[in-house]
């Protein structure tokens, strides 16, 4: 890579100990919090790997635990973070797993909202701040959280993309990144669509309301 | 990207030189025509960013020397505070202490789950601000000075992260707080009045001063030996500020001195790149502070 910005150099702007183990677990939990739309009543966060065998000197799982309160990672009060899900009344368990991650550096998020609804994110913090989900309630995707993120579950059938797509050109919305991923021929399927501007919520409702073969939009 | 801004673009550091001399720009000014064109954004909104990148900066220098807080391993804490009160009879000079002592601070405040700025990483977080912030006190530099100074150390580190790496995992402490102190070396000499090629001259003595310099931390954590190498970071980047600035030339070129650092980078066991199996790390009492931490008894819950 030869393209890197001044601020990949002098940055992220952060709260220690690490960049990988306390900022990109912060950034995990932050992605996992929006992903849940911000509708955090209890959540069990497993950790992995490097996560697991040095997460509790790097403040891994209070990096966590205030990413799924909503907190940034750059956050001052992210060390309290275990108070500030007790004050919030948010329920929080944490796990570490002798389990064999794909990237050592791993958590699984499983987020029960005030409704009931479940959400779990699986990600891996790749370096330097920088993280990958590779999970979304059982599907596999990659997005990087770098760009605005729509993430659609859809059946693979013809036509579905145009759908997709053409109500996102209607909004004027630019795509920077895509792909799609499917588990079968005709089966659950899901599009990861990273965009230079955010999905508004409207365009998430008219994604849902007018692609029938969409059953769930997540944004980003 | 627009062409006349494609111009600015650079990988290595003769590049930067031919751009500087051919408009007769610091290295600040090329750097953050470069960022422009990279990010197509104005240069006010680039400005803005960093003065917010140096506020938080020199947030963690004022909280890690007036907090005596301990790391949350509890190893650590409070040396920046204790050389602070002893500065006024330093060996190496009152500024110089003052500058190792806010580099250590800052690393001790990243330690207690504080807020910093990674340059280039969280591990070598304290060198550009201890002693850029510590020396526009005795030298006059403004903001807007230390702005320039951010652009130049971030010139030094994007061709070192091009060149070899600025990740202990990859490249061991050398790429770390050898590149924190090639950075602040070279924007310490632009501020000073330096020419462009005496800052490369200044960031090529700060890495072969660390050249191989293993990354070994004691149970994994960013704390012990990583504060006090950014006390000599801090140290050599002022040392090779200084021998620039005098007229010293290294004798191997700047982008020659990348080549080699990658190349003992990649000669380096893995034990010896953030695993924390060699080094330090595997000594009895590093042993022995990792099992305190994480061994038995310790031991978090376990699943699966």
């Amino acid at each position: 890579m030869q393209n890197f910005s001044l601020f990949d150099i002098i940055g992220p702007r952060m709260v220690g100990p690490s960049s990988s183990h306390t900022a990109g677990a912060a950034k995990l939990g932050h992605m996992a919090w929006k992903i849940a739309r911000g509708d955090v009543k209890e959540a069990e966060l497993t950790l992995y790997g490097s996560f697991a065998t040095t997460g509790r000197g790097h403040g891994t799982d209070k990096a966590l635990v205030a990413g799924i309160l909503g907190l940034a990672p750059d956050d001052a009060r992210l060390r309290y973070s275990m108070l500030l899900a007790q004050e919030a009344g948010v329920a929080v368990r944490v796990a570490f797993s002798d389990e064999e991650p794909d990237h050592p550096n791993t958590a699984r998020i499983r987020i029960t909202g005030a409704d009931g609804k479940v959400t779990e994110v699986v990600g891996a913090s790749i370096g330097g701040g920088n993280i990958r989900i590779t999970e979304i309630n059982g599907m596999a995707v990659e997005l990087s959280g770098e760009y605005p993120t729509l993430i659609v579950r859809h059946t693979d059938v013809p036509g579905v993309i145009n759908d997709v797509t053409s109500i996102l050109a209607r909004e004027k919305i630019n795509v920077a990144f895509m792909r799609v991923f499917r588990q079968a021929r005709r089966a659950d399927a899901c599009m990861v669509i990273e965009t230079d501007t955010p999905v508004l919520e409207r365009t998430r409702q008219l994604i849902l309301e007018w692609c029938p073969q969409t059953t769930e939009v997540f944004t980003i | 990207m627009k062409s006349e801004t494609k111009a600015y673009l650079f990988t290595k550091g003769v590049d930067l030189i031919a751009l500087c001399r051919a408009e007769a720009l610091p290295i600040s000014e090329v750097m953050l025509r470069r960022e422009l064109a990279l990010a197509d954004m104005p240069r006010e909104t680039v400005l803005a960013e960093l003065r917010e990148t140096l506020a938080t900066m020199r947030a963690s220098v004022e909280q890690g020397l007036s907090e005596q807080k301990s790391s949350i391993s509890g190893l650590t804490g409070g040396d920046a505070e204790r050389l602070c009160s002893y500065a006024g009879r330093a060996l190496m000079g009152e500024v110089m202490a003052n500058s190792v002592a806010a580099s250590m601070a800052v690393v001790e405040v990243n330690a207690s789950m504080g807020r910093i700025v990674a340059a280039p990483t969280a591990g070598a977080s304290g060198i550009l601000p201890g002693v850029l912030l510590t020396l526009a006190k005795t030298r006059g530099w403004d903001d807007d000075a230390l702005l320039r100074g951010l652009l130049t150390a971030g010139a030094i580190g994007m061709l070192i992260a091009c060149g070899a790496s600025i990740s202990g995992a990859e490249g061991g402490c050398q790429a770390e707080t050898g590149t924190g102190a090639a950075m602040a070396a070279a924007s310490l000499v632009e501020l000073s009045g330096g020419t462009p090629s005496q800052a490369l001259h200044a960031a090529a003595i700060a890495l072969k001063n660390v050249m191989g310099l293993v990354c070994d931390p004691v149970a994994g954590l960013v704390e012990c030996p990583c504060i006090k190498r950014n006390a000599l970071g801090a140290a050599n980047a002022i040392l090779s500020a200084d021998l620039a600035l005098a007229g010293i030339e290294s004798l191997i070129p700047f982008d020659e001195v990348i080549s080699a650092m990658k190349s003992v980078g990649r000669a380096m066991s893995p034990d010896l790149r953030e695993t924390a199996r060699g080094g330090i790390a595997a000594t009895p009492t590093g042993k022995a502070l990792q099992r305190a931490l994480f061994g038995q008894g310790e031991e978090p819950e376990r699943i699966g």
